[in-house]
């Protein structure tokens, strides 16, 4: 759910980056948090455990630049991959604008890939959200490990609905900003078609 | 289908921010702010200079959504007020109107007691105010300010 401001003239809009645990979802936005300047971003937050896993969601706000006197902000979100965290995934889904779905390259991650967006799908449709209607785009991460499945595989098996797709080594930043343009301007263009 | 945006409208944000203020004045707190429930900042108060509200707009709406899950895993609707409290500031964030969140931080120089009684009295008026707000959003004359936008609008802001 956007929020645009009169007064301030900015309008603030949602990302979340979902997928299966350590898929690379943090490193997005670490990655995207390193090459911003300072000016275009506030504070990463990062609600983690000792050992560095993601327990609740990880929060950065960027600033886009203006659109017809509007700033534009992006309020990027992850979730926690963990199976079991999935009562911290619907909370941070609300009022989300945009979804990335970062995959794992991974063929002995597929499973995990589609346990998750499943559990992507079930959790935005509680909410009343269909995710074959949001702005969403799909990430293939980890392109560089010698047991990453061809992009067909995964095409195959996760993309039946044949949106956007990229692929990605998030440690290395390659195809991380690709993706978070795509989606941020299918969020932007959805705005433009009212609610 | 995606839930409606939220409109701020001038006269309604300088109203909020009106009440802001005056709740930070007369609660003696030293910082009063307004969040969505999705963590969006709406309006600030007080001494919020070195404030990095963004963050705490965002982990606020965090907090209540989490403690939001606990309530209803308990059979509670929600908790509506939450109080932290700490060696020299404390927090006291409650639900306005089900909808938006406020948070008052204040020190030894006010009291919880004050700060309740103060929330209480700005809760009523916040909750017309957007209530207002909620019906000017859904009048069709307003409009999105975004419908005229076009795709050039969008493409030129990712030319760097």
């Amino acid at each position: 759910m956007s929020f645009i401001n009169y007064s301030s003239r900015e309008i603030n809009c949602k990302i979340v980056y979902y997928g299966p645990g350590l898929c690379g979802k943090t490193t997005n936005l670490q990655y995207i948090y390193a090459k911003t300047n300072p000016e275009a971003k506030g504070k990463m937050i990062s609600l983690a455990t000792e050992t560095e896993r993601t327990l609740f969601f990880d929060f950065l706000p960027l600033s886009l630049g203006e659109i017809r006197g509007f700033k534009t902000r992006f309020h990027l979100y992850t979730v926690p991959g963990q199976v079991f965290y999935d009562a911290s995934r619907k909370l941070i889904l609300k009022g989300v604008d945009g979804v990335v779905f970062v995959a794992d390259s991974q063929i002995e991650r597929m499973e995990a890939n589609l346990e998750s967006m499943e559990n992507l799908r079930v959790n935005l449709a509680e909410q009343g959200y269909d995710l074959k209607a949001i702005p969403y785009v799909i990430q293939y991460n980890k392109r560089d490990l010698p047991n990453a499945a061809s992009i067909e595989e995964l095409h195959r098996l996760l993309n039946p609905g044949n949106i956007s797709e990229f692929q990605s080594i998030a440690a290395t930043g390659w195809g991380v900003f690709d993706t978070l343009k795509a989606v941020a301007k299918l969020v932007l263009q959805e705005l433009k078609k009212g609610r | 289908m995606v839930s409606p945006q939220i409109v701020m409208y001038e006269e309604e944000f300088n109203q909020i921010s009106a009440l802001c203020d005056r709740l930070c004045r007369e609660a003696n707190g030293k910082v009063v702010f307004l969040v969505d429930k999705n963590g969006q900042l709406i309006a600030s108060a007080g001494q919020v200079g070195n404030l990095d509200t963004t963050s705490l707009a965002s982990l606020t709406a965090g907090n209540i959504a989490a403690t939001g899950g606990l309530a209803k895993l308990i059979g509670e609707k929600e908790f509506s007020i939450l109080f932290h409290e700490g060696e020299r500031d404390n927090l006291h964030i409650s639900i306005v109107g089900g909808r938006v969140i406020l948070v008052v931080i204040f020190d030894g120089r006010s009291s919880l007691g004050l700060v309740r009684l103060r929330v209480k009295r700005a809760s009523v008026e916040l909750a017309g105010i957007f209530e207002h707000l909620m019906r000017k959003m859904e009048d069709p004359a307003m409009g999105s300010p975004f419908a005229e936008i076009t795709d050039e609008d969008i493409d030129n802001l990712f030319n760097d």
